[in-house]
């Protein structure tokens, strides 16, 4: 299956913005934060298909994923 | 002052304004977002502002905050806030808080406004800050900011947009790296009063249920629907 995953600010960096991922059987947001590198801190907000997302969440194929990190100041 | 509001009468009609005179806002944290908050607010004639920092300007905050200048380093952000706007603008009422909202004081602070301006710089004070806010009926404007990057969405009660988005991962965000440079808080907080004002008049459509996402590096700006 294909999943887009889409990078927010700072996971941007060394990563790009947007990319079509590929799994052969199941996927979950855990799955893509562990291809990409990603430790679990650094993700504040998960979105599927623009819908709060849990990251075992299992995946469908074309789902869109957008990966936000914690922005918290002020 | 018949004139001081005249700027304003073309996209709010006499009537609206006046309105904003009757109103109190709660801007909580009088940082890098709140400066610009407090200034703004004021300027438009929201009536009353209530600052709350526990803070006092040091001199890292000068690249930034609006309220800090190298005289009023030491002094306490709260009390800054309120006299600067008696010379900006004295027919707004300012309470000044030095101090920090907690659990024991929340509901007391946050009582008789009429809308919530987040300026805080971590998650925890702004999940007490909307738990309190939703107890007492209040609408709230979140706004966070870090670098580059910036994020405002509007709370009302029952909607707990923050316990529901956030997955818990820290109190404090990419800012720690990043730090804040001096056009990422006006611009949000820019963003924020607009908010404030569609809130009060209820004019145009909020930013609620919808989380904007700001990126001035890539210059990119996406509202999700959430």
């Amino acid at each position: 299956m294909k999943i887009k995953v889409r990078l927010f600010a700072t996971l941007r960096e060394g990563r790009g913005k947007e990319q079509m991922m590929e799994f052969t059987d199941t996927a979950t947001p855990q799955a893509i934060f562990d291809r990409l590198d990603i430790p679990s801190a650094d993700v504040a907000i998960l979105l599927i298909n623009g819908f709060d997302g849990k990251f075992d969440q299992p995946l469908k194929d074309g789902d869109t994923v957008s990966i936000f990190p914690p922005v918290g100041g002020g | 002052m018949e004139k001081r509001y005249i700027r304003n009468e073309n996209m709010l009609s006499r009537e609206e304004n006046l309105s904003l005179h009757e109103k109190k806002a709660l801007v909580v944290g009088c940082g890098g977002l709140g400066g610009h908050l407090i200034e703004q607010l004021a300027r438009l004639g929201i009536g009353h502002i209530t600052a709350i920092d526990g803070d006092v300007f040091e001199e890292s905050n000068l690249n930034r905050q609006l309220l800090s200048n190298v005289e009023n380093i030491g002094q306490s952000k709260a009390l800054v806030a309120k006299d600067h706007i008696a010379r900006v603008n004295p027919e707004v009422k300012v309470t000044a808080i030095h101090g920090i909202l907690d659990e024991t004081n929340a509901e007391e602070i946050i009582r008789g406004h009429d809308v919530i301006c987040d300026a805080l710089d971590n998650m925890t004070t702004r999940l007490l800050l909307q738990k309190f806010a939703e107890k007492l009926n209040i609408p709230m404007v979140y706004g966070a900011i870090a670098g580059w990057y910036g994020q405002v969405t509007t709370i009302f009660p029952g909607d707990n947009i923050l316990g529901s988005i956030y997955q818990g991962a820290s109190n404090k965000g990419i800012e720690q790296e990043m730090g804040n440079p001096s056009f990422t808080p006006a611009l949000v907080a820019s963003i924020e009063v607009s908010e404030v004002v569609k809130i009060l008049t209820g004019k145009g459509q909020l930013l609620r249920n919808r989380f904007l996402m700001i990126n001035t590096l890539d210059q990119e700006y996406e509202v999700f629907d959430i």
